[in-house]
């Protein structure tokens, strides 16, 4: 319904207008962040609320609840960006994607990292006081990169650039998902048991 | 029976500048049962989660050793039991649904789901195993969170408040139960 909600104000507040390309693309990844945002910043204040958080720390290693909700967050946004990718380009008529390996790539690849790093920052906003406030505060320096990375390859999408043109990005993309899983896996042990 | 020695070793917690407990030692063998009593507010349910691994003492140590292995704290889950208030089982899921995940998260094998319907019976929730936790009294919870601690036959059973909630007749089931089970014979 989010999603739905705020295509059509997109689409109301465009009108006629005639809006380039490149704020096209921004205007998509901000829609799939705040998307994303609303929905997995809860994945573990809704298991410390219900008090079933410690139940799965006495059932499984720490690593292994960050795997499982990571990958429950992964399946959950790529769903979710693939939706609003397909919904956006059937209500934006200026948003034409040229080279359609390259926005589906972007997707696939700003997908996992939203979901890496929304992981682990939900399991910290989780034991605070100030939930609500406190994952935007975290989430922007650390998504920042990857977002401007995501809409640099959507631009080159609508361009219709050679797939070859994209890979460096993809290549910072991937650095940035391992990152963030790995140095997640690290910390998570300490951010969950205590 | 596996071979279990728990040991305290001056085991001290404190937040911030107010100390819980000081200094608490005892050692616990394989097949006996030991009792921490105290007023409220003395902190035993915290001891019972430093026992657990799921808070670090702030002096001291805590020692679990099966089959004469010592087992670091991270690795506590497969050997112990808990029943505790603080602990919570999924309420959308029915009885059943609860156990089922469980063991999978445990990643028991396919002959736990007979173990299942033994502890459901053994606690007189089995004609309630299809219905979702919310509906369940305070009671059947409780007697579900004993189905949750047992399935995987734990070493060590942990009780934080073991009769909160149930009545003489859930009592009663509780202590058969605990009679009858290997963990805690």
């Amino acid at each position: 319904m989010f999603v739905v909600t705020t295509l059509s104000m997109v689409m109301f507040s465009l009108g006629s207008n005639t809006v380039p390309y490149e704020i096209l693309s921004g205007m998509l990844w901000i829609v799939i962040f705040f998307s994303a945002m609303s929905g997995l910043s809860r994945t573990f204040v809704t298991e410390e609320e219900r008090g079933t958080s410690l139940t799965l720390r006495l059932l499984t290693k720490a690593a292994n609840v960050y795997i499982g909700k990571l990958i429950y967050n992964t399946v959950l946004i790529t769903s979710l960006s693939v939706f609003i990718a397909l919904l956006y380009q059937l209500v934006i008529d200026d948003f034409q994607i040229q080279t359609q390996s390259i926005f589906w790539m972007t997707i696939l690849l700003g997908s996992i990292g939203l979901a890496a790093a929304s992981t682990i920052l939900a399991a910290i906003i989780a034991k605070a006081n100030t939930k609500g406030t406190l994952f935007p505060v975290l989430a922007f320096p650390i998504l920042l990169p990857l977002l401007l990375e995501c809409i640099k390859t959507t631009v080159l999408a609508v361009e219709g650039a050679f797939f070859v043109e994209a890979i460096k990005d993809f290549q910072i993309l991937i650095s940035f998902i391992i990152v963030m899983i790995a140095a997640s896996l690290m910390v998570f042990e300490f951010v969950w048991n205590d | 029976m596996k071979k279990m020695t728990l040991k305290s070793d001056y085991v001290t917690k404190a937040y911030s500048r107010k100390t819980i407990f000081r200094d608490v030692s005892f050692s616990v063998n394989e097949g006996s049962a030991f009792a921490i009593t105290g007023k409220n507010g003395s902190g035993k349910s915290t001891l019972i989660k430093i026992l657990c691994g799921l808070l670090t003492p702030t002096k001291g140590s805590v020692l679990l050793s099966v089959n004469e292995k010592t087992i670091t704290p991270e690795n506590y889950y497969p050997h112990i039991g808990l029943v505790s208030p603080y602990l919570n089982l999924y309420e959308e899921f029915t009885g059943e649904e609860n156990l089922l995940l469980i063991k999978k998260i445990r990643g028991l094998n396919s002959g736990s789901d007979a173990r299942i319907n033994e502890l459901l019976n053994e606690f007189n929730i089995y004609d309630h195993r299809k219905k979702e936790v919310r509906f369940y009294s305070s009671g059947m919870k409780q007697r579900l969170k004993y189905c949750a601690a047992l399935l995987h036959k734990p070493v060590i059973l942990y009780l934080d408040e073991p009769s909160a909630n149930l009545d003489e007749m859930g009592i009663g089931i509780v202590r058969d139960a605990m009679n009858s089970e290997p963990a805690t014979r």
